[in-house]
């Protein structure tokens, strides 16, 4: 009453925010977060010029581009990482719902930038893949679901999300778009996984698989031939795939040197999908070495922190962006070195692309508010989780 | 609506009695419940996390060792960009028995060009075609300038000149592949037996080099057997020899109006053949277009008549049937036959050459005059299972073992049913038709004692015979009757007297079937030699086939084998038998005459 009357000084109450910010946030996983885009720009040096010079451009437009929504991604990242959980499960809940209905839309209004599949939206100066702002959204609204249905007569949520997911993924496929529908259906199933299925199906289900891949090999010869052909270690020396796979071996272990790399000239992926080539070729084994250990150790540190997090929905929201980023990065990496089958998948923060580096930021943005150190509530916690 | 249960019941009945509120307790109930699941939900989670960590990290460790591979290994292909890597020689050489070289590789380039790399298409077109005969500059100028090509070959093998030249043109969207390919730097020699070699599996930086026919198409395998080592396939050719055989033939060919020739010199102790003549031969650098169909196969000049033509041959034969009597003990060579006219054997009349008469003859001279009623008498007392027998042990029912590819095709033509009449025709080498070589393995039974052998092309260590056939005096005395074709004045075969060697042989001149039945034509004969050297102690068998020759130097052409086979095989051996190693024996008269010669 009488502060209502005098309108005394107003008080914040707790500690100032960017210092508590600074304070709890994984400090690490910020600077390997960083690092990457430092890679990502070094490597863009080396792999955009030729593109560039082909279209007729300046030699490092795309690397002007990549800086400057870089930038913006960082400031996005640093600012989503300040908010609470709550508010980014509110944001991100509400933000779902715009990217659910831009990818709908996406066959009317999208376009296809020649390459068959109709994934952008042209904003003129700039494309938008909405795919990738849903993906990180889409983990948020499933672990809340999936939370809620933890909860004393909460609802079905883990039925909600599952039916979600089903719809994402068949309007992927529809694009077609396999390795983003993949991404989502894997990032389902870990957070699935996580929240507790039951053992039982997944052994089941796992069970399933491998039977039906079976049953595909033996009556279907596309499929077979599709398979053999990956497993075949001859590849066409002349493919996308025999140019990265023949980058690796030129570049050894200390790479060719600064600027001498050949593949970029031949491949027209080399600043997005085939980027690790261009690293393993200019800069030999010990780069791609790095790259995989900084991906690695962002996925790991944000899952042990996540062991001691109490709130499921922190928990399951923060482990399905830690799968989701590792597994993109795997993928990516994988394909190089045909260990999985081609898909067209970029290595975060460090591939070229506008709305998937912002989309990226937003996401790690995400994972990193969820893995700041808050009190776990029990004394048991705090005598056994350390200071974090 | 479905009712949910209040707990803890206890508690709240208790509270209800005392009149507080119920639901300050419930709330605090459920609070505890939620608490207790949380625990137990997150220490769950903290074991799947842990296991999702690992899995993450044996993941990455995978995409990370498969890197360290690939960034050990070599790197797989020569890059456009390192154009003048060397390829391994990778199919091995074939050489003669000396090591001579038969067929080899050379490094070369191939040419293939890159349109949209191009500064003037138009101009290298044109450019081109100044280079290549064959090229024409529109037809490639438009190939080049059409956007939707982005790369085209145009030219397999280039010589060192031609590749200046091009390179000379400067125009950036022509570029040079490394190829190996097949040399035979002998040209036609041996030609039959080489086959030839082409491109296989092309690619920019190297091409598979394939054998198409002959010993190349035989032992393609083996010789592009990395395993192998470049280690040469050595043959039982010898270069001298096979190139003087030819040079003679070919002549002999000529001089003779024959449309086609043949001849097989085999080692009769080893099966090796030293040399082996096909003409019309072809060169294997350059190897002729295979006959369409239409086109009679036998024209070709591809056709391999030594062991792929099969013919009837005639009179040759007949010491076959003369050896099995000698071996059965049937007759003796001075034993007399009756070949007087008639003789009728299933009601066919059996003729003479030119319906000739040559009364009584011994064994011997049946012949040395080749008596076809004598051989036909002969075989009649041998009967017509042991005569077949015979030729199935001596090898005439089955392809030749010769290796190159065209040999396996060529199974000789027997009777359906072995009649007395087949029987008849047969002792006098009518009625089956086999290839000159398998004629010279028989003769080679003959020289070296009655053993079967195998022909091959590969060199041989030592004498490899088979199945003794003949007693060793049988084929000595059969041995006396050919040397007495060539000695005796009523001999068929006089003119392959060869001063300094004794050549024993057989002529055969047999008329050729009319290809779409219904006989013989009477001017158009295949004459064949058969001959062992020397007599005295036989190292070689040789057969020399003439396709329609024709010799008009007399009144009327004639056509025999003694005037057409017999002296080409004579000049043959003059010139090959000193190259053999054969010391000439001359008799004392002909010394005398050689002397005055030399004077």
């Amino acid at each position: 009453m009488t502060e209502m009357v005098y309108g005394t000084v107003p008080v914040k109450g707790g500690e100032p925010v960017l210092p508590k910010w600074w304070r709890t946030v994984d400090k690490w996983t910020l600077s390997f977060i960083f690092m990457l885009f430092g890679v990502g720009l070094l490597l863009g040096l080396a792999a955009s010029p030729p593109l560039a010079d082909r279209i007729g451009l300046p030699p490092f437009y795309y690397v002007q581009r990549q800086a400057f929504f870089g930038g913006l991604a960082m400031v996005a990242m640093v600012l989503t990482s300040m908010m609470g959980p709550v508010m980014v499960r509110r944001l991100a809940v509400m933000g779902f719902f715009v990217a659910f209905v831009a990818l709908a839309l996406l066959p009317v209004l999208g376009t296809d930038f020649g390459k068959g599949a109709v994934r952008w939206y042209s904003l003129g100066f700039a494309s938008v893949q909405p795919s990738e702002f849903l993906k990180p959204l889409f983990v948020i609204l499933t672990a809340w679901l999936m939370a809620a249905g933890q909860e004393l007569s909460g609802p079905p949520g883990r039925m909600y999300s599952f039916i979600l997911m089903f719809a994402i993924v068949l309007m992927l496929a529809f694009q077609p778009d396999f390795g983003q529908a993949a991404l989502i259906l894997f990032g389902w199933g870990v957070m699935w996984f996580v929240g507790g299925a039951p053992m039982l199906l997944l052994a089941g289900l796992a069970g399933l698989v491998v039977l039906g891949g079976m049953l595909a090999y033996n009556s279907s010869e596309h499929f077979q031939r599709r398979f053999d052909g990956f497993l075949n270690p001859e590849v066409d020396p002349t493919s996308q795939l025999g140019y990265a796979e023949n980058a690796i071996r030129e570049g050894g272990f200390f790479g060719v040197g600064v600027g001498e790399g050949q593949v970029k000239w031949s491949l027209p992926d080399a600043h997005t999908d085939f980027i690790i080539a261009v690293a393993a070729e200019e800069y030999g084994l010990l780069m791609v070495l790095v790259i995989l250990t900084l991906y690695a150790a962002i996925v790991m540190r944000s899952l042990i922190r996540l062991m001691r997090e109490r709130d499921p929905f922190i928990r399951l929201a923060g482990t399905g962006l830690a799968a989701m980023f590792g597994v993109q990065a795997m993928i990516n990496m994988g394909v190089a070195v045909r260990l999985l089958p081609a898909k067209g998948m970029t290595l975060p923060f460090v591939s070229y692309g506008g709305s998937s580096l912002i989309a990226g930021g937003i996401a790690v943005g995400m994972l990193l508010a969820f893995t700041r150190s808050r009190p776990q509530g029990e004394i048991r916690d705090i005598l056994r989780g350390r200071a974090r | 609506m479905t009712r949910t249960p209040l707990r803890p019941l206890a508690r709240i009945l208790e509270a209800r009695q005392k009149g507080e509120n119920p639901d300050a307790i419930e709330r605090e109930n459920r609070r505890l419940r939620h608490e207790e699941i949380r625990d137990r939900l997150r220490l769950r989670a903290e074991g799947r996390l842990l296991v999702l960590a690992v899995m993450f990290v044996c993941a990455y460790g995978v995409v990370g060792a498969r890197m360290g591979v690939l960034s050990a290994s070599e790197p797989k292909e020569p890059r456009a960009q390192m154009t003048g890597a060397s390829i391994v020689a990778t199919r091995a050489d074939i050489t003669d028995r000396h090591g001579r070289i038969l067929a080899t590789n050379m490094s070369t380039h191939s040419l293939y060009a890159h349109p949209q790399q191009m500064v003037d298409p138009l101009r290298a077109a044109q450019e081109l075609a100044a280079i290549f005969p064959d090229i024409d500059a529109e037809k490639l100028g438009a190939r080049f300038t059409n956007p939707k090509t982005k790369f085209l070959w145009v030219k397999k093998k280039l010589s060192p000149e031609q590749l200046q030249a091009v390179h000379d043109i400067g125009e950036p969207g022509l570029l040079f592949g490394p190829r190996e390919m097949r040399l035979y730097p002998n040209g036609a020699l041996a030609a039959h037996v080489l086959g030839g070699a082409s491109f296989g599996d092309e690619g920019v930086h190297a091409a598979e080099v394939i054998g198409t026919a002959g010993i190349e198409k035989y032992f393609d395998a083996e010789m592009r057997d990395p395993a192998r080592q470049g280690v040469p396939l050595t043959l039982s050719l010898d270069l001298t020899i096979q190139a003087a055989t030819e040079e003679v033939l070919d002549a002999g060919m000529k001089l003779l109006n024959a449309k086609g020739a043949a001849s097989v010199l085999m080692d009769i102790y080893t099966g090796e053949v030293i040399a082996i003549a096909s003409l019309p031969d072809f060169d294997p650098n350059d190897r002729p277009r295979v006959p369409i169909a239409g086109e009679k196969a036998s024209d070709s000049p591809l056709f391999n008549r030594a062991v792929q033509g099969l013919y009837e041959l005639g009179s040759t034969f007949k010491i076959f049937t003369a050896a099995q009597a000698l071996q059965l003990g049937l007759v003796h060579p001075q034993t007399v036959i009756d070949t007087s006219p008639p003789y009728e054997v299933l009601g066919f009349k059996v003729g003479e050459f030119q319906g000739k008469n040559y009364g009584k003859l011994s064994v011997e001279n049946v012949i040395v005059q080749s008596s076809n009623r004598g051989t036909a008498k002969l075989v009649m007392a041998i009967g017509r299972g042991r005569q077949k027998d015979f030729y199935e042990n001596l090898g005439m029912f089955a392809p030749s073992s010769l290796e190159i590819v065209e040999a396996r095709n060529a199974k000789p033509l027997i009777p359906e049913r072995w009649t007395d009449l087949s029987a008849v025709t047969i002792s006098y080498g009518h009625g089956i038709s086999v290839s000159p070589l398998h004629l010279a393995a028989g003769y080679a039974m003959i020289g070296n004692g009655g053993h079967v052998v195998q022909p091959t092309l590969l060199k041989q260590d030592g004498p490899r015979m088979g199945d003794k056939l003949l007693r060793d005096d049988v084929a000595e005395q059969a041995r006396t009757m050919l040397r007495h074709v060539v000695s005796a004045k009523k001999g068929t075969a006089s003119f392959a007297e060869v001063p300094g060697y004794r050549v024993g042989g057989k002529t055969g001149t047999a008329e050729k079937p009319k290809e779409r039945g219904g006989g013989y034509h009477k001017d158009k004969v295949i004459a064949t030699f058969a001959a062992l050297f020397p007599t005295d102690e036989p190292r070689y068998a040789l057969v020399v086939m003439l396709d329609e020759p024709v010799e008009t130097s007399g009144s009327t052409p004639r056509r025999t084998a003694g005037w057409t086979a017999v002296p080409v095989a004579a000049e043959m051996i003059t010139r090959i038998a000193p190259l053999l190693d054969l010391r000439p024996d001359y008799d004392t008269g002909q010394v005398k005459t050689l002397t005055t010669a030399s004077d």
